[in-house]
């Protein structure tokens, strides 16, 4: 019995005991507080599938055994380029411009992730360093390609010099926000209830379930067993490079299918350095639900991504109302995310001489 | 020739690279050259440490040290509570180095602890625990201070009395505390510390009977005293009361330096020692560089340049003291332990090595030595941005260290020196390039942090894809 329990905590891990209690007392200490706990469930909800698909694009490239993937800046910047392509083009049906986006995004994501598994394959062991750095370039070297752009249309551009993108566009006259009103109702009053997203659960859903699919089709056990143990995989006639740059690219893809949805969502697409650290969120979001260097299930998205999102959803205003001042959100995010990804680290290369 | 040429350009190709990308937008921004030397000095002064104090690591095999994030850390905690308590100049910074040190020592013990279990992946983990270490500092000085620590100061703390405010201002406390020491208070220092030791050594030699003759220790006695003497006299006291030196000079006083450097060499080995074997081709070579370099400071542009630019001294002989640590470290048995550990684990456990304590050291040395580097880039540039100073410390030290052509294997002082005038030349110039280029200063700006970034990527992926082909190579044979 004991042994059994040990066992158990184990498998869950001190990290995720506690980020899980701390979420409960938060939940717990907002009744008292005088907070709407429903609002706070809603926004909660909200968020949760909002980065849920940014979240997902870490289980192909985990699988597929290049590890954590801090890259999928990758697949953000071009999910980015296919948005403000989209805007840039004037589609005025939000549906069409949604799918525009995705596609354009998709196809780049997919592309750009081919060439990453083409040097990731050179890199063995090494991904997730070099990937962080991979990363961050690529941010950085958009930066000036938002600048240098030659697009034209007057809610992507700086208004008066007409120069280089914005740092915030709106999407209202494009696809923002399509998918949360799908469907969506509330809870109580409108205004202070729980608001449900549906159009954008049932997106999130969708796509999980895709993916799921694909990791339950051929190539996605392949897929999954190449990761694992590659030796093994290619005495067994399967190539496991091939397989890597699949994973990858799948990844990337998603990446950028996810960075549409968040924008959608958020309702303002984000350039330049807003991104950067999204990568470190996704991860650290799938470690939370459970997931390990070598190992990633969808069903550790869909939890991580709810229990990452919620404490961040919920600590704010419940630190507002205990201090004032000050964005404690912000430096939470930065505690919890990075130290469950160091206890990940931790537990993979154990002391090993 | 030809090959040797190619050779070099082939192994130093990061190097020169770069060193074409900075004469190009040098040349494109029009930037007089005065200012970029100018700031360049300053810039070297205010940085050279800090890059300087990633070299153990790279040596004990632990890769780029992304945690010196956490030596920084430590330094802007003392820095706080010394502003706090009020001191100033000097004494501040002594006391702030008194401090953070054993901040530092912790810190860096902890770092070591942890990389330990996560051996082979020191980088990522690096880098993960600065942005985790920054959560944890943003949570002290946000909400610690003046929430459950009480502090009252208007200067330093938000209004209404949690958290610290998000810039501080040095000017008048510590802002230039090291750079202004003069010359004259300098040699002062070192002539008690001389006194003191020597005095320290006879007595120790007398009460133990060591019989160490007292004639040597008094002759160096003596030529402390000499010296110190000698600053009594006008003209001398005149210049050394200065706190900052003149290139010119410091151009003059490193070529006389070396000139009598090689000379001693020469005597010595072919005089002294009688070795016939010793080649006196090289010191006569170096000889006559000097000589042509000393003839150079005549030409009119560099002579500008040279008249121009002024040295902090006492900042640049710490640059020069971490140069000399790192040297004389690798001729100890630590040094060469952690040579030995840095080449192959393995090999050194075998050897009988406690691997995880020299990796534990060498991480101690290094975050000691960012904390010093942060407290010497916090006074010379005089505000303390406290959320930010410390966030790019290990991007803007790693980029400079990798531009100078080091390596995840291997990184020298010599590389972390080129590389830092490089990477900090390309930094002054690139917006100015920008603007003049697109008449836009914003893409310059992003482009020298893109060079930061892209550089740190593509050494990592080039050594990964070394390590990589090793053992393919090997299977081959």
């Amino acid at each position: 019995m004991r042994e059994k329990i040990g066992n158990i905590y184990n498998n869950i891990g001190l990290p995720r005991i506690i980020i899980t209690s701390f979420f409960i007392f938060l939940l717990v200490i907002s009744v008292p507080l005088g907070l709407n706990i429903l609002n706070l469930l809603g926004d909660s909800i909200r968020r949760w599938a909002m980065y849920g698909i940014l979240v997902l694009a870490m289980v192909p490239a985990v699988q597929c055994g290049i590890g954590l993937n801090f890259g999928i800046s990758l697949g953000i910047v071009a999910g980015l380029l296919g948005a403000t392509l989209s805007i840039e083009l004037g589609i005025s049906n939000p549906w069409l411009g949604m799918l525009f986006a995705s596609a354009v995004g998709i196809l780049l994501g997919g592309l750009l992730g081919v060439f990453y598994g083409f040097m990731l394959n050179k890199l063995k062991g090494s991904e997730m360093t070099v990937s962080t750095y991979v990363g961050f370039s690529v941010i950085a070297f958009m930066n000036m390609i938002w600048l240098a752009l030659p697009f034209k249309n007057g809610n992507l551009v700086w208004p008066i010099s007409e120069q280089g993108m914005r740092n915030t566009i709106s999407l209202e006259g494009s696809f923002g926000l399509i998918l949360n009103k799908l469907w969506s109702f509330s809870i109580g009053n409108p205004a202070t209830g729980l608001f449900v997203p549906t159009g954008l659960i049932l997106f999130f859903l969708a796509v999980c379930f895709i993916v799921y699919l694909f990791m339950r089709s051929k190539v996605g056990m392949a897929m999954s067993a190449a990761g694992e143990n590659p030796e093994f995989t290619r005495a067994s006639g399967i190539n496991v490079d091939k397989m890597r740059i699949i994973g990858t690219a799948v990844s990337t893809a998603l990446a950028a299918l996810g960075i549409i949805t968040y924008a959608q969502s958020y309702g303002f697409l984000q350039l330049y350095n807003a991104p950067l650290m999204m990568g470190f969120h996704s991860v650290a979001a799938v470690l939370i639900g459970g997931a390990s260097v070598g190992r990633a299930k969808i069903s550790h998205v869909i939890l991580g991504a709810f229990l990452f999102q919620g404490i961040l959803t919920v600590a704010l205003p419940v630190a507002n109302k205990i201090l004032p001042e000050g964005n404690l959100s912000d430096v939470l995010r930065l505690i919890i995310s990075n130290g469950i990804i160091l206890y990940a680290l931790s537990k993979t290369k154990g002391g090993n001489k | 020739m030809k090959d040797n040429i190619v050779n070099f350009i082939s192994e130093n190709k990061v190097v020169v690279l770069f060193v074409a990308l900075c004469i190009g937008a040098i040349y494109v921004s029009g930037n007089p050259l005065t200012f970029v030397a100018g700031e360049l000095f300053t810039r070297f002064g205010r940085n050279g440490f800090m890059v300087l104090a990633l070299l153990i690591p790279v040596l004990a095999g632990m890769g780029l040290n992304f945690g010196i994030t956490i030596g920084a850390i430590a330094a802007q905690i003392a820095v706080f509570w010394i502003i706090y308590w009020g001191f100033e100049g000097i004494q501040g910074f002594l006391l702030s180095v008194l401090m953070s040190t054993p901040i530092a020592l912790l810190f860096g013990y902890l770092v070591g602890k942890l990389f330990n279990k996560m051996k082979g992946s020191e980088m990522i983990a690096g880098m993960v625990l600065g942005y985790f270490a920054d959560g944890l500092y943003q949570l002290f000085f946000l909400y610690v201070i003046g929430g459950i620590i009480p502090v009252y100061s208007d200067r330093l703390i938000i209004p209404g009395g949690i958290g610290v405010k998000n810039t501080i201002d040095l000017t008048g406390n510590l802002k230039y505390s090291l750079d202004t020491v003069s010359m004259l208070q300098l040699v002062e220092i070192f002539f008690y510390i001389a006194v003191a030791v020597l005095i320290f050594k006879m007595v120790f030699n007398k009460v133990k009977k060591t019989n160490s003759s007292i004639a040597k220790d008094l002759i160096i006695l003596g030529i402390a005293i000499v010296v110190y003497v000698l600053t009594f006299i006008p003209a001398i006291e005149a210049f050394l009361a200065s706190d900052r030196l003149l290139l010119l000079y410091a151009v003059t006083i490193g070529l006389v330096f070396m000139v009598l450097l090689q000379i001693w060499r020469i005597v010595n080995n072919k005089v002294i020692k009688k070795d016939n074997e010793y080649s006196i081709k090289k010191p006569i070579a170096l000889i006559i560089v000097a000589g042509i370099l000393y003839a150079m400071t005549y030409i009119k542009p560099i002579e500008v340049i040279l008249m121009y630019v002024n040295i902090p001294v006492t900042t640049y002989l710490c640059i020069v003291g971490i140069c000399f640590f790192n040297n004389m470290l690798l001729r100890t048995r630590l040094g060469q332990n952690m040579r030995t550990v840095g080449q192959s684990r393995v090999v050194a456990n075998a050897a009988g090595l406690d691997v995880d304590r020299i990796r534990i050291i060498a991480m101690v040395l290094s975050t000691v030595l960012a904390c010093w580097g942060q407290l010497i880039y916090l006074q010379n540039i005089g505000t303390f941005a406290t959320y930010g100073a410390h966030t790019q410390v290990g991007l803007f030290a790693i980029a400079a260290l990798l531009v100078g052509g080091a390596s995840v294997k291997k990184a020298t002082n010599k590389q972390a020196i080129i590389g830092i005038i490089l990477f900090h030349t390309l930094f002054t110039v690139a917006p100015q390039a920008g603007k003049q280029l697109f008449n836009n200063a914003q893409l310059g700006e992003y482009f020298r942090v893109f060079v930061a970034y892209g550089v740190i990527a593509v050494s990592l992926a080039m050594h990964a894809w070394k390590t990589n082909i090793k053992p393919s190579v090997k299977q081959k044979a």
